[in-house]
């Protein structure tokens, strides 16, 4: 880790299935963050397609290292040829046999060329109300934490986020970032910060940031898909579980934050919350009253 | 000593709005849905005087701009002249454009064949009738149909199937007509049109809270606890009767059709809409 890391969160608003436009948009974003700093840039889940594909995710799914790379070609014809910098992208996946949400974590620009640090595979696939994900896709069996340019981190896509144990997980595996692709659409018109549902987000994420001493970012699609409106909502929180940037829900745009490896320091030693559940962990795992499947299955 | 009791109220879940995040957010899903994905800068819709079509002209003159609404009148030769001064009211306030296209003569074309038929089925034809203009003055128009349905109205089956429910695009469908009236207010809608009694006006005297049984205020609280899931009985026990209760549920339970397109019969592993799934704006 080093210090200050600058961050461009690409609140993105793609057309529905047109890869090609959405990566020249992606292009144009990686030219306008070429004239300032940056050293991790995040877009939302399913960037590259738009979120509600249903059969169609088939057609428009990607192996990791073929996006790799063509995610690679346009940071350098955007200008960054030469500049190393960290892309997470969300994207359908074809791996092997299976299709997945997932969010990819790539390495551009380097002279060496394009490498791919790791790939997240969505975990809580929704399968209620409008949400269909389990119907077409496979879920994520593991949750990686990997060296990002700020140290540990983790990707947790969209409801990965919403269970509390994700980012616990992910802090007590050493992640000292969470990255947070989202594609919600908005519900609740009366929430006490416009949207309910990005009301629900921000106490969600600020309230994971302040537990675990840990920064998030969150990034959110926009824009409608036949009716249902992505929030847009990207916002970055500190690890005391301060909001430091907030966009809108409806507009496209770059948010800019940076984040600092001290602030992560003075969290962890102002609230131990993290240190103290390492500690009370062990009691809590093996409890034999957890009703888990499979030490219930070898039970039985 | 005794302690003071604080008890809880029973709780129920609101049906406020934030009128101007939700005029923000109906003004982008306009322009997405028509512009952004297909390309359609002109909305047709029927402006009957009432406050729905008043509020989705608010909204379309905000979207695309007054220049590019066109509002029908499309009144039968009963029709109240009070819905066709009011619909100009709403125009000449918004400065969109609007025109009278009297279906009387079409209508009259096809019932002097049909001399049975009822109110009801009469009611049916003028709904038809008016759709099928909207949606030839949108071809005229390049334009596109604008719906003016809302979410109490399909919810209750109050509509004509393939008619009312029939354009493309619909801003206002899931706003209970509470909820319209709450925008109407924020949009300025003129009080006129806001407060009087909401009527399809296919029918004499004809009002929509009188051919329901319920008024919109107790309906929509009762649609919206049945759509998220509560039984009678804690219906009830949120202060309605139970024939009240019975009365809106028994209206969603049988129209659940309406709401759905045509049923077609399975036959293949390829089966549109079963198998064969893609999204509308792919």
């Amino acid at each position: 880790m080093s210090g200050t890391v600058q961050c461009a969160l690409v609140q993105s608003k793609p057309r529905k299935g047109d890869v090609p436009a959405n990566l020249a948009a992606m292009r144009d974003a990686f030219v306008q963050l070429q004239d300032a700093p940056v050293d991790l840039i995040v877009f939302p889940e399913a960037a590259l397609t738009g979120y509600f594909l249903e059969g169609a995710v088939y057609e428009l799914a990607f192996g990791a290292t073929e996006l790799a790379a063509r995610v690679d070609r346009e940071w350098r014809a955007a200008g960054g040829d030469g500049r190393r910098v960290d892309v997470v992208l969300g994207f359908y996946e074809k791996f092997g046999g299976t299709y997945h949400n997932s969010a990819l974590y790539v390495r551009c620009g380097a002279a060496d060329g394009v490498h791919v640090v790791h790939v997240h595979r969505k975990m809580f696939l929704p399968t209620y109300g409008i949400f269909d994900e389990e119907r077409f896709l496979t879920r994520g069996r593991h949750l990686g934490v990997f060296e990002t340019a700020f140290g540990r981190g983790a990707i947790l896509i969209c409801e990965d986020a919403w269970h509390a144990l994700m980012p616990t997980v992910a802090a007590l595996k050493g992640a000292r970032l969470l990255i947070v692709p989202s594609a919600s659409p908005g519900r609740g018109l009366c929430g006490e910060d416009g949207l309910e549902s990005n009301t629900r987000w921000k106490t969600l994420l600020a309230s994971a940031a302040a537990e675990h001493g840990v920064y998030v970012l969150y990034c959110g699609l926009t824009g409608f898909e036949g009716g249902k409106g992505m929030s847009g909502g990207t916002c970055a929180f500190s690890p005391h579980g301060q909001l430091l940037v907030s966009a809108g829900p409806l507009e496209p745009c770059i948010v800019r934050v940076a984040l600092d490896e001290a602030e992560i320091e003075i969290a962890r030693a102002t609230l131990p919350l993290l240190g103290d559940l390492s500690a009370v962990l062990p009691d809590l795992w093996l409890d034999d009253e957890i009703p888990i499947a499979r030490r219930l299955e070898e039970a039985t | 000593m005794t302690l003071p009791i604080v008890e809880a109220k029973l709780g129920e879940p609101s049906l406020a709005i934030d009128p101007a995040l939700t005029v923000e957010w109906l003004v982008a899903f306009l322009r997405d849905e028509m512009i952004a994905r297909r390309g359609i800068e002109r909305a047709v819709l029927g402006l009957s005087g009432g406050i729905d079509s008043a509020v989705v002209a608010y909204l379309c003159a905000r979207a695309l701009g007054p220049g590019n609404v066109y509002a029908v009148r499309l009144p039968y030769r009963r029709s109240s002249p009070s819905s066709l001064s009011d619909a100009q009211t709403i125009a000449d306030a918004l400065g969109i454009n609007l025109e009278t296209i009297e279906i009387s003569a079409a209508v009259d074309g096809y019932l002097q064949y049909a001399p049975d038929a009822d109110a009801r089925r009469q009611g049916n034809v003028m709904a038809r009738m008016r759709m099928l203009v909207l949606f030839d003055q949108s071809a005229r128009r390049n334009a596109l149909p604008i719906g003016t349905g809302n979410k109490t109205e399909r919810l209750m089956g109050y509509f004509t199937w393939h008619a009312d429910d029939t354009p493309p695009v619909n801003p206002i469908g899931d706003l209970f007509k509470t909820q319209v009236w709450a925008l109407a207010r924020h949009l300025g809608v003129p009080s006129r049109v806001v407060d009087k009694a909401p009527s399809a006006d296919l029918e004499a005297n004809q009002t929509d809270e009188g051919d329901l049984g319920i008024t919109y205020a107790k309906a929509d609280r009762i649609l919206n606890l049945v759509l998220l899931g509560y039984r009678d009985d804690a219906i009830a026990a949120r202060g309605f009767t139970r024939d009240e209760v019975r009365l809106v549920r028994g209206r969603v339970d049988r129209t659940h059709w309406k709401r759905h397109l045509p049923t077609t019969a399975l036959l293949s592993s390829t089966a549109i809409n079963e198998f064969y799934l893609r999204p509308v704006d792919l």
